[in-house]
This record gives C-alpha cells, sequence and structure tokens, in this order.
C-alpha cells in the first residue's frame, strides 16, 4: 500500500451503491418478492455455509482454565513485589512514591524505623477493586520493587484477598533459585550479576 | 383382554418413555454440539470425555433446582402445564410404529404401542392439544412476556396445525386409509410417498415446513423467541418444571421426524433390518436438520410467520388437495 492511499482523505474514493431493489408497494409485488427469495435458494446457501463450517472444523475455541491465550510483554496486570536478587529481602525501601502517585488511591503502606535505624515497610496493600491498572506506581519506584506482571484473573470470594501483599510478593523459594523474572529498567539487575556479585556471608 | 397382551403393552409404554426422555437428554446436548461446530467452537467439553457427562449434569441440576412458584400465579394451571406439554408428546408416541416387528426370543414385538386405525388423526388430535401446555402455561404465569408469548404461540399452533391438517389429506387421500402402517406398507409397494408423486413431495414439504413451527424451533420460534420476550411461556418456570417443557419439546421433535419420515419417506420399507436401519437415518436427519435450521437461519417476524402461514402455505395446501383429489378422480 502506497502512501497516497494514506494521504488522500477523501475516503468515499472506494464507495459504491449497494444494488437495492425498489420496495415492493404492492401484495402482489410483495408475493413476487417472496416467490423470488424462496426460488433463489438464498436459505440453502445459508444452510451450505454453517455445514461447510462444521465440515471444515476449524474451531477457534480457547478452552481458558486449560489453556491461555499469551499475553503482551507489556501488559499491566496485577502487581508483583520484587525480592532483591542477593540476600532475597524485599526490594521496597518504603519510600512511599507509588503511594504518591496513584491516582486511584488504592495504595497504602505504612513503615516505621526499625531497631536497626532502618526504614521497614510494616504494611503494604494494593487495593485491586480500585486499582485502574494505569502504571504509575511501577513507573515512579526508584527500586524496580514493584512491576506488572502478567497475571490477570482477578477472581476471588472476598474483597480482602484482592489486597493481599503476600500474594504479590514473589515467593522466597523462587527467589532463592532465581527464578523470579526480572525487568529492565533502573535498578534492575545486570545481565551478568550472577557472576560479579558475591553472595553474603550468610547466604552459604 | 389377556394378560400378556397388557404386560407387553405396558413393558412397551415404559420402554418409550425411557428412551425417549433419554433422547431428549442427548438431543440437548447433540444440539449444542451442532450448534457449536456450525460456529468454529467446541460446546460441552469440560463434564466428562467430550462433555459426554453434560447431560446427567443438567439432569441431577433440573431435577434438585429450588421449585419456585411466583406469587400471584393460577398455582393448579401453573404448575400442571409443563406435564400437559410433556404428556401430549409421549400420547403421540402410541401410535407411531418406531421399528418394523421383530423376534425377540420366540416372541413377536411389535414396536407399536396401539395400531389404532384413526393412527395419523390421532396423532395430529394429541398434538394440537399440546398446544394447552404453553398456552395455560403462560396465561397462569402471572407475566406479561409470558402471556405474550402464550398468545403468540396459541396463534402459530393453531394456523400451522391448518397447513399440517391439509398436507396429510394427500398421502391420506392417495393410500386410503389412517393407519401409519398402512402408510408403511403402501409405501413398500409403490415407493415413498414424498418421491412417487408430484402432489406427496409438495405436501412433504409444507408438512416440513409446518413441523418447524409445530415444535416451535428456529425459523418459526416465536413462542420463547429468546430476544424478544425473554423465555416466552417458559419465563417464571425453574427446575423439573421447565425441564418438562424442555423434554416436551424434543421428544415431539423426535415424534415429528418419525411421523415425516413414515408418512412421506417410506418408514421402515420392507421391514428388515436394513429398513429399520433406515427409518432411523432418516429420523435421525430430520432432527439434525432441526439443529441445522437453528445454527443457519434466522427467526422470522410473527407478521410474517402468519403471513407465510394463511397466504402461501395454506392456498398451496389446498390447491395441492384439490389436484390430488383430481387426479384420484381419473
Amino acid at each position: 500500500m502506497s502512501l497516497e492511499q494514506f494521504t488522500d482523505r477523501n475516503v468515499q474514493q472506494h464507495y459504491f451503491k449497494v444494488d437495492i431493489e425498489d420496495y415492493p408497494e404492492t401484495g402482489w409485488d410483495r408475493f413476487k418478492q417472496v416467490v423470488k427469495r424462496a426460488a433463489s435458494g438464498e436459505l440453502f446457501v445459508g444452510l451450505w455455509v454453517v455445514m461447510r463450517e462444521m465440515i471444515k472444523f476449524d474451531i477457534h475455541t480457547v478452552q481458558y482454565p486449560k489453556e491461555k491465550l499469551p499475553i503482551g510483554p507489556r501488559y499491566r496486570a496485577v502487581h508483583e513485589m520484587q525480592r532483591l536478587f542477593e540476600s532475597g529481602t524485599e526490594r521496597c525501601i518504603g519510600c512511599g512514591l507509588c503511594e504518591k502517585i496513584c491516582i486511584s488511591d488504592c495504595i497504602r503502606m505504612d513503615t516505621r524505623i526499625d531497631e536497626n535505624s532502618r526504614k521497614e515497610v510494616t504494611e503494604y496493600t494494593i487495593n485491586l477493586g480500585r486499582c485502574i491498572f494505569c502504571g504509575y506506581c511501577a513507573e515512579v519506584c526508584p527500586e524496580l520493587a514493584i512491576v506488572h506482571g502478567p497475571r490477570y484473573e482477578n477472581t476471588s470470594e472476598q474483597r480482602e484477598h484482592f489486597i493481599l501483599f503476600e500474594d504479590m510478593l514473589t515467593p522466597i523459594d523462587m527467589a532463592i533459585k532465581g527464578e523470579q523474572k526480572e525487568y529492565p529498567g533502573f535498578g534492575a539487575v545486570t545481565p551478568n550479576e550472577d557472576a560479579r556479585v558475591k553472595k553474603t556471608p550468610l547466604a552459604y | 383382554m389377556d394378560t400378556a397382551f397388557i404386560i407387553e403393552t405396558l413393558v412397551k409404554i415404559v420402554v418409550v418413555l425411557l428412551v425417549f426422555s433419554a433422547l431428549a437428554g442427548f438431543g440437548t446436548y447433540f444440539e449444542r454440539k451442532v450448534l457449536a461446530f456450525m460456529q468454529r467452537r467446541l460446546g460441552p467439553m469440560h463434564v466428562g470425555p467430550y462433555g459426554l457427562l453434560q447431560i446427567a449434569a443438567d439432569g441431577i441440576k433440573l431435577f434438585t433446582k429450588e421449585d419456585i412458584v411466583p406469587s400471584g400465579v393460577v398455582g393448579p394451571i401453573f404448575k400442571i402445564a409443563p406435564v400437559i406439554t410433556a404428556a401430549t408428546a409421549f400420547m403421540a408416541a402410541a401410535a407411531i410404529p418406531f421399528l418394523p416387528e421383530f423376534t425377540l426370543f420366540g416372541y413377536t414385538v411389535h414396536p407399536i404401542i396401539a395400531d389404532v386405525n384413526i393412527g395419523i388423526l390421532y396423532i395430529l388430535g394429541v398434538m394440537a392439544i399440546g398446544l394447552y401446555g404453553p398456552l395455560l402455561g403462560g396465561m397462569a404465569s402471572n407475566n406479561k412476556w409470558s402471556l405474550i408469548s402464550a398468545a403468540r404461540g396459541a396463534a402459530i399452533f393453531i394456523s400451522y396445525e391448518v397447513v399440517t391438517g391439509l398436507a396429510l389429506l394427500v398421502p391420506l387421500m392417495i393410500i386410503g386409509s389412517l393407519s401409519l402402517l398402512d402408510f408403511n406398507e403402501y409405501q413398500a409397494a409403490n415407493g415413498w410417498m414424498a418421491f412417487a408423486h408430484p402432489m406427496g413431495f409438495i405436501s412433504f414439504i409444507l408438512f416440513w415446513i409446518a413441523a418447524f413451527a409445530e415444535t416451535g424451533r428456529t425459523p418459526f420460534h416465536l413462542v420463547a423467541n429468546d430476544h424478544e420476550i425473554i423465555d416466552g411461556f417458559g419465563t417464571e418456570y425453574s427446575g423439573m418444571r421447565w425441564g418438562l417443557f424442555f423434554i416436551g419439546e424434543y421428544a415431539n421433535m423426535f415424534f415429528i421426524s418419525f411421523v415425516m419420515a413414515i408418512v412421506f419417506l417410506g418408514g421402515y420399507g420392507d421391514g428388515t433390518v436394513m429398513g429399520a436401519l433406515g427409518l432411523l437415518l432418516k429420523v435421525s436427519f430430520f432432527f439434525f436438520f432441526f439443529l441445522w435450521t437453528r445454527a443457519a437461519w434466522p427467526d422470522v417476524r410473527p407478521d410474517q410467520l402468519m403471513w407465510l402461514c394463511w397466504k402461501v402455505l395454506m392456498p398451496l395446501a389446498v390447491i395441492n388437495v384439490v389436484i390430488t383429489g383430481i387426479v384420484m378422480m381419473f
């Protein structure tokens, strides 16, 4: 397709009038129309079309709970809280930027200074019932601690299930095995992190 | 009346009841599958292999669902209407020869409950009574959609009874008997009614069209036209009461397929095994055609439906009968 066809704003260029018969006026005309349509075999064309599709057996069903359609890599679904690659602790530093930027006001976090004078996140919830999945929280996060994962099914019997931090957090065993999916961006682990970083002595 | 005859008849009644209730269930499964395949879907797949146990699941659901009788309905009539539909469908089965007679352990079985000599009239009459199911159910429901549906149903059933009757007159005149066994014997000797005479073919087509209206199937599905009046007369029904309407509809489809196959397409022919299989094949084809049209054709408007009945089909049927009469005279 050439550029001219796109730049041509005369959108009516390929329109054509559908050949519509005159509307029947008298009863005799209506009768003739019916006879014509009945004899033209339109009904049998319809029958043939569905029969053809049945014989071809070209099924388009996705048996949903068992098989799922692939989802785009940039799809913004339920949040995932990442862990640090080296130590397996939560990556979130409790800066509160995500809570500030959230336009639907669904992120809520509580922090405190722990006994080592480090900031600690005591409570972190995302109300998925209110979340509009705009992606601002993931974009603003300086540590890449909150990202959008590919899990798009939100069903539960209770609303409370939509805010659980533990559900979003990468399971610790997955993090230890290095199965956490990493996303490129500021704060992300570099590709050769395995070779470069030594684990803390406690991990041995 | 001797005891063996009574026992045999009772057994036949029970068998017909059981087989056709089960067939109604299989009919729903079959319909869902065929419609799905024609629309490039898979249909029920989860319960059992290829969804086969869906029938059992549906049955359990219908039987165990709460039986709601809404307030304001006319109780007794509301409760008896589904029974009328199902019962008349099964009563019509009494005069239908389902298979040729066969010998089982030295005992000759006639797979017809009663070979009454007014068989076809009896079937027509009982099927006409089937109208009272939707009519009473809709009128007793205390629901305007049900009421409209009942009125529509009455109009359609009564109108298409006329076409059915007139279409059946032609084979009646040619054969000169009302018993379906005589129909079968005549066609075994003289060829199929639908193809042996041009009048027979026309009346076959007319009867086929009317059968869609009689059973309330899709091109003429105006009794419970889903997109216009919710579920028609069945709106207020739930659980097994609704299930009885359903069984009635599917049993009716099977029985009218049998009637079409026996009256117009030669029935079981000479009564051999091949003839019996042929009859079952014909019936299967007619049943399949009910599903096929549902996938392919749109519903017509009520006024188009009545127009078709009174201005096209009925004159055609009358002319057909007159021509048959003239031919019979000479």
